[in-house]
């Protein structure tokens, strides 16, 4: 093929300088628009951090470069855009803390590493304890946390009142406040750079990245698979990995495979935009909430995942005014905000709250799903869903996230998943 | 929201109703079940996009069972029934 190796056009102090000089007509475009090949090496379902990364490392770390990433709308349009944008290894269970606190130094590093802004900042995140139990489950994460060299500390009320000096501890709280655990190296990032900046990387080295290309079946030789149907007409691939949020089971009902994941709709709501106050990311543990502040000056609130499996992308009232009424009680003199803008992602909950990253029945289809929200995990889960692609094996980091774990009743059981409440 | 008929106590909110799972038959007899067949029965499930039929709790009312038709694309509600006879 002709145009495989696109130069890519470095962002830098001087570009900018130079392009604002030239009226800013020197700018191209960051990725190619393509018409899908026949054949691929390998093919991606989904374009969004996960698999826009998974066929970023594939190109980059194991030189599979004929690779294509199908994406039924636009890029990081799904999922990838409907999350909040924290990242945090706050997680109790072994396999859990090395995997999280893994995908956070490639945050801090992925902005340099693709020549893009993803805007990663360092806010810490406050939860607060509610109750003894609470407070008990912080005490054993911080534990854990230690043992990997992942910093979690306890503090009381007073030093929740000092780092956040909006918060002034209610009189007659509905839950007894015992004070908060603090992870100071949390951080927030922009969700939609992640996946132009993976994208513009992988297509400089030559994935095809298809837009507008819904996948509507999975073709297999006996037990192999051998490419796919989509919108676009048939594509053959060597390999399929599967990395599309909220519709594991309907991908992978394609291939024939039913993955112990149930689709729940999880909301998130914003404030109007006012002056920075607000510089931690705070956690209601007891009601089951949280709030920031955006770079733009806007709270973003969001709830626990809505009480049944829904792929409608909208939530459900009382989980608003259940969340509305736990951060009033936290901050009275929020109650006269005005609300901009409200919505829901669908999120493929496993039944044990950790991510599946593994082969499948099928040989050559692997699927990488988050577990519960993916966001946080994307470089890490992408990178490691490119090794096992590229190696037909799971790197050792993800050895208890295979999908063989539920046959030999080794869960990897989080905090989070609300099941059967 | 969704509106819920339950056969019982007719049309009320759901925030009165907790959702179980997707109603799946109890295989008659688990202990012939390998691993494999007993793993599709407890955790891998059909979680469709479309029509599904569910165990509900009607536990801030009547707190009887029912079976629920519902589409997950929509939140439309088909039909309501005791889960028991």
């Amino acid at each position: 093929m002709g145009v495989e190796e696109l130069p890519v056009q470095r962002f830098s102090f001087l570009s900018l300088l130079r392009n604002a000089l030239r009226y800013r007509k020197g700018w191209q475009r960051m990725w190619r628009n393509p018409e899908p090949k026949r054949r691929y090496d390998v093919v991606i379902i989904g374009g969004g951090g996960h698999g826009l990364g998974a066929a970023y490392y594939l190109a980059k770390e194991h030189g599979v470069r004929n690779v294509a990433v199908l994406e039924r709308g636009w890029l990081g349009g799904g999922n990838t855009a409907r999350n909040t944008m924290t990242i945090r290894s706050n997680y109790v269970r072994p396999p859990s803390v090395p995997f999280h606190e893994g995908s956070m130094a490639l945050y801090r590093e992925l902005s340099r590493e693709l020549n893009y802004n993803l805007m990663v900042g360092r806010r810490g995140m406050i939860a607060f304890l509610q109750g003894t139990a609470a407070a008990r489950t912080a005490a054993r994460m911080a534990n854990t946390m230690h043992v990997y060299g992942a910093n979690y500390e306890l503090i009381d009320v007073e030093e929740i009142a000092r780092r956040v000096p909006a918060f002034r501890p209610p009189a007659r709280p509905r839950l007894p406040l015992l004070g908060g655990v603090c992870q100071p190296d949390a951080m927030m990032a922009r969700h939609d750079a992640m996946a132009w900046g993976f994208a513009r990387m992988a297509d400089s080295m030559g994935v095809d990245i298809i837009q507008n290309c819904e996948v509507t079946g999975i073709r297999r030789d006996g037990n192999r698979v051998t490419g796919v149907e989509t919108g676009r007409g048939r594509i053959d691939a060597g390999k399929v990995g599967m990395a599309v949020a909220g519709h594991g089971s309907v991908v992978a009902e394609m291939a024939g495979i039913r993955l112990p994941i149930e689709v729940q709709p999880l909301q998130a709501w914003v404030s109007e935009p006012v002056k920075p106050f607000l510089d931690q990311i705070l956690v209601f543990s007891g009601y089951g909430c949280y709030m920031m502040q955006s770079d733009k000056g806007e709270l973003v609130i969001g709830g626990p995942t809505d009480p049944y499996p829904s792929y409608a992308q909208r939530g459900t009232f009382p989980i608003v005014e259940q969340v509305t009424a736990a951060v009033l009680e936290m901050f009275p003199a929020l109650a006269r905000m005005k609300l901009l803008r409200h919505w829901a992602g669908v999120l493929d909950i496993v039944y044990d709250g950790s991510p599946i990253i593994s082969r499948t029945p099928l040989d050559g289809f692997s699927v990488d799903v988050a577990g519960a929200g993916g966001f946080k995990t994307t470089p890490m889960a992408a990178r490691m869903h490119a090794w096992l692609i590229a190696n037909d094996e799971p790197h050792e980091l993800i050895r208890d996230f295979g999908l063989d774990r539920f046959e030999r009743g080794r869960l990897v059981f989080e905090g989070g998943v609300s099941f059967n409440r | 929201m969704m509106l819920i008929p339950c056969p019982f106590c007719g049309p009320r909110n759901e925030d009165e109703f907790s959702c179980w799972s997707e109603a799946i038959p109890r295989p008659a007899d688990p202990s012939s079940l390998s691993d494999a067949q007993w793993v599709d029965f407890v955790y891998n499930h059909r979680n469709p996009k479309g029509p599904v039929r569910e165990q509900w709790w009607h536990a801030r009312g009547c707190r009887r069972w029912i079976l629920v038709e519902r589409d997950t694309r929509t939140h439309d509600v088909l039909s309501a029934s005791a889960a028991a006879p």
